[in-house]
């Protein structure tokens, strides 16, 4: 059987052999793996781009005091991006499965319709959630948009849910059951994470500090925004750092939703604030790429 | 001409199940139509899918247009041989080539083109491509790159075969050939395919092309599983999802520990039917039984892997609903009400708390109890639990559950639980009064609102699904027999009042049954309340059939008529003395006699209806455009009383009266 990080070590091999740049988790919090910069920036322009990474991914509302044996306010997603999708992808992500020991002809695939959206980043995309004798094992995804701009080049965006995926093939009913490596559970890495933050989020976070935190982010963010078209060398102008701040005024709104402290009024508006940055960057980020080009 | 046989298939990533067949009939018509408009003569079309496939197969295509002969018309002969010459050039041919046609104008030049048919393999290979990617689909992609072709899920591969040969095209990039593709994993990767073997390969490569077929396959292989012990609880719309997401469908049994069994059914039974797909399985007396029937995409099972790996899932399903039923109960949905002011309903229109403030002022005005009151407050409650979050399905009944539990009186809780209903026009209408009133509470305010900020059902647009909540609110007050006033339940919005009529003629017409006719006759009587508008459909369907009525409903429409052509608008005083001894006067008297509505609307319409010789009688002796003006205007006045009482219970003149048009009986009511 194998452990927790042997299943990740297979995964990474087998698609740095399929051509990706393996990285490491983006370090600003961030929803989802899509949300990383690593997904979010190059799946624009014309370059084809490979790269896979583990990105641990912040839910505040779902956490659970870790009391509830599959739910997480933190888990980890491989995230493997494909600019542009081959054509036998499906077929290259099939493999993928067998190469960490499922024998898939002794088991039940399905891919059932599953369309991603993020209103927050302006992007969505058409895809499945592949279920794996009935459990959801990834979410598929052809990007279609980002950051309100159309994509040049389709990519496949693959996400595994590694704890379940690996509750699945140790057989084991809870993610904090998971053999993490010989003689290491998940829960002795990882429900200390849970319960703290499950009472921060959802009992101590200050909410006014929030707020604060988040205007902050969001005017730092702008401020870059607004810089961008007067820069001269536009290479040199720290696209990426606005970007973080959009992260950041992403994560905190997550926070503030599972704190309640969002309104049914605010709602909409502030999944609009952060949209408008998100969309900003995405812009600039396409006119810096094809500044790049033309130097 | 020779006939062949035609084979089509687009090789597609996994489809979405329910886009299907809807797919399948467009690509059929538009295949149609291309033969059709190109003459080509064909014999049956047949088309069929699986997710990842769909086949298109026609009979009898004929092999090739029929060559067509066109006569163009030059000049006048008489223009001489350089007209002759000029006509010739502009059609490419030599002058010698034309000839002469007599037409009443005298004698032209004409030239005979013969247009050559085309081969259908021809044709076909220039429309297919616009024919694929013409498929109308609720959403689809772009996967070549941007501004590429849009479709469902890329196309991967394709099949297009004449005959024996190839009709070669390109869509997408992905060329057509002969060569198809099995089962993800119990097939063959390429498989070389002829029009004759095309379905027999592919299923000794694991597919199932026929939904039919791997219909009647899940079917049996459910009836082997389940024996005597077991029923299964039949569910035709997961059954369809299954036949359209599987290639090769094969049904296992499974079971779990009985002690979830202490879960409310209809979380179970939800938590299996919605997220994992799973039928449901009862005992022969009807309760839930520990099992569960998956739709497998593969041919067996043989080591349990499957099964064991659906039951863990499930396992799981069922201990996040414990955890999520245990976790609720901290907070009661009675200290949950202003928690709502997080959940909204509708920009424009607010909150969820503000909805349940209104609800309750809804079931007030429309003569609710207290405990009806009380289950609007708490009906939306359950949208802030963590059950409700998560299984969306059970909004409503979540919250009748927990309402029982948290010791809320039993016809707050039922109502709670039943105030959704009816969702469709066959599901039945919440039991008790105060479920009713709730859910006719939570329907009109979501009508009301949405038709107060312009948010109007066009077309196949309807958001807020507006006619169903409409639907459901008819069929509400007719089978719960709730006399309210529509107009008033409308809030007075005209447009809602006009929505409301469609949706009144909708369910008599088509839920219960009632011919058209009947149905506009009573409506344009007044539709004040819907018990009413029910009750004298009845009694002019019963009434209907005798001689009396159809005659009678002859006579409204010529007193409607004489009183038209006359521009009788009233305002003359009826005299008596006026009334000429015979027809006319007995005409007056049997109409004195009348019993009028209150009697009831049968004997009422009987009544009516025996009016029919002396109405007969009067139009055959008494001549209402008398000379006299006086006599004139009394017998147009007596005419026009006679329509008023006539028109009380309905409209005789939209009753359809030429024989054997008479549509079928209506039926009764669902509950």
């Amino acid at each position: 059987m194998d452990s927790y990080q042997q299943i990740l070590f297979k995964l990474k091999k087998y698609w740095s052999d399929r051509g990706c740049i393996v990285t490491q988790p983006h370090d600003v919090e961030v929803g989802a793996g899509t949300m990383a910069p690593e997904t979010f920036l190059r799946v624009l322009g014309p370059k084809p781009y490979r790269v896979a990474y583990v990105q641990p991914s912040r839910r505040p509302a779902d956490g659970r005091y870790g009391e509830n044996p599959n739910r997480l306010y933190k888990h980890q997603q491989l995230q493997v991006i494909l600019k542009p999708s081959p054509d036998d992808i499906i077929e290259q992500y099939l493999a993928s499965l067998e190469a960490i020991g499922i024998d898939l002809s002794k088991h039940d695939i399905k891919f059932e319709e599953d369309n991603w959206e993020s209103p927050t980043l302006g992007a969505w995309g058409i895809g499945w959630q592949v279920m794996l004798d009935g459990l959801e094992i990834t979410q598929f995804t052809y990007f279609q948009q980002c950051g309100g701009v159309d994509l040049d080049l389709v990519p496949a965006e693959l996400t595994y849910g590694l704890e379940r995926l690996t509750a699945f093939l140790q057989g084991k009913d809870s993610v904090y059951d998971i053999e993490w490596t010989e003689g290491v559970r998940y829960a002795d890495v990882r429900l200390a994470d849970e319960r703290q933050f499950s009472v921060y989020n959802f009992e101590m976070a200050d909410v006014a500090t929030l707020w604060q935190l988040f205007d902050l982010h969001e005017k730092e963010c702008q401020r870059l925004l607004d810089a961008y078209p007067k820069y001269p060398e536009k290479q040199r102008f720290p696209l990426l750092p606005a970007y973080d701040q959009v992260l950041k005024c992403s994560h905190l709104f997550n926070l503030l939703d599972s704190r309640g402290a969002i309104s049914v009024t605010e709602r909409v508006g502030v999944i609009g604030r952060v949209r408008k940055l998100a969309v900003g960057v995405a812009g600039a980020w396409m006119d810096q790429q094809s500044a790049e080009v033309a130097a | 001409m020779k006939r062949l046989p035609f084979l089509l298939e687009i090789g597609v990533e996994e489809i979405p199940d329910w886009m299907i067949p809807t797919a399948l009939a467009a690509l059929s018509a538009s295949f149609g139509k291309l033969l059709r408009d190109s003459n080509l003569a064909f014999g049956e079309i047949r088309t069929d899918a699986t997710p990842r496939r769909l086949v298109l197969r026609a009979e009898g295509l004929e092999v090739k247009q029929a060559d067509s002969v066109e006569v163009v018309s030059g000049p006048p002969k008489s223009a001489g041989a350089g007209a002759a010459a000029g006509f010739a050039r502009k059609l490419g041919v030599d002058a010698t080539a034309l000839e002469t046609v007599t037409t009443p104008k005298g004698e032209y030049l004409a030239y005979r083109r013969t247009a050559k048919g085309r081969e259908a393999a021809a044709v076909l290979s220039e429309v297919l491509p616009s024919i694929i990617l013409g498929i109308p689909w609720p959403k689809a992609m772009y996967w070549t790159g941007k501004g590429g072709a849009r479709f469902v899920r890329p196309i991967r591969w394709m099949v297009a075969l004449l005959s024996k040969k190839v009709v070669p095209f390109e869509v997408a990039g992905v060329a057509s050939g002969n060569v198809t593709t099995g089962h993800r994993r119990l097939g063959k990767r390429k498989i070389r395919v002829s029009i004759a073997d095309y379905e027999t390969k592919l299923e000794e490569n694991s597919v199932l092309v026929s939904a039919a077929a791997r219909r009647a396959k899940i079917e049996a292989g459910i009836a082997a599983l389940l024996g005597d012990g077991l029923c299964l609880r039949a569910d035709p719309a997961l059954l369809e999802t299954l036949v359209y997401i599987t290639e090769c469908p094969t049904p296992i049994l499974g079971g779990f520990d009985p002690q979830y069994l202490s879960l409310p059914e209809e979380v179970l039974v939800t938590v299996m039917r919605h997220h994992q797909k799973y039928f449901s399985v009862s005992y022969p007396d009807g309760k839930l039984a520990p099992n569960f029937i998956a739709v497998m995409n593969t041919s067996a099972d043989p080591d349990g892997l499957v099964r064991r790996g659906n039951e863990r899932v499930l396992r799981a399903r069922f201990n996040d609903a414990r955890f999520f039923w245990d976790f609720d109960q901290h907070k009661k949905l009675a200290d949950r009400v202003e928690d709502l002011a997080n959940v909204t309903f509708q920009a424009k229109l607010g909150s969820y708390l503000d909805k349940t403030r209104r609800m309750m002022d809804l079931v007030g005005e429309l003569g609710g109890c207290d405990n009806s009151r009380r289950a609007a407050e708490l009906s939306k409650c359950d949208l802030t639990c963590e059950m409700v979050k998560e299984f969306t399905d059970l909004q409503g009944i979540v919250g009748g559950l927990y309402a029982r539990a948290q010791g809320e009186p039993e016809d707050v809780a039922r109502a709670i639980y039943e105030h959704y209903k009816p969702v469709s026009m066959e599901d039945s209408i919440p039991a008790r009064p105060e479920g009713r009133f709730v859910a006719l509470a939570d329907k009109l305010d979501t009508l009301r609102g949405c038709f107060a900020i312009g948010m109007v059902p066009t077309g196949s647009k309807d958001p807020f699904a507006l006619r169903r909540a409409a639907q459901g609110v008819v069929k509400i007050l007719v089978e719960g027999r709730m006399p309210l006033a529509v107009e008033q339940l409308a809030g007075g919005n005209a447009q809602l009042i006009e929505f409301f009529r469609d949706r009144v003629e909708y369910y008599f017409r088509e839920v219960r049954g009632f011919p058209y006719d009947e149905v506009r006759a009573v409506m344009a009587a007044g539709w004040p309340d819907l018990v009413d508008v029910e009750s004298r459909l009845a009694s002019i369907h019963a009434v209907r059939p005798t001689e009396n009525f159809v005659r009678l409903a002859g006579g409204v429409k010529r007193i409607k008529n004489i009183l038209r052509q006359a521009q009788f608008a009233g305002g003359f005083g009826f005299s008596e003395d006026l009334l000429e001894a015979g027809p006319e006067r007995d005409l007056y008297d049997e109409f004195l006699r009348l019993p009028g509505a209150a009697a009831g609307y049968r004997p009422a319409l009987e009544a009516i209806a025996s009016l029919r010789p002396a109405v007969d009688l009067f139009f055959d002796k008494v001549l209402v455009n008398a000379p006299d003006p006086g006599v004139r205007q009394n017998r147009l006045t007596l005419l026009s009383d006679l329509l008023t009482e006539f028109s009380k219970i309905a409209d005789f003149s939209e009753i359809v009266t030429e024989a054997g048009d008479a549509p079928a009986g209506p039926r009764s009511c669902t509950n």
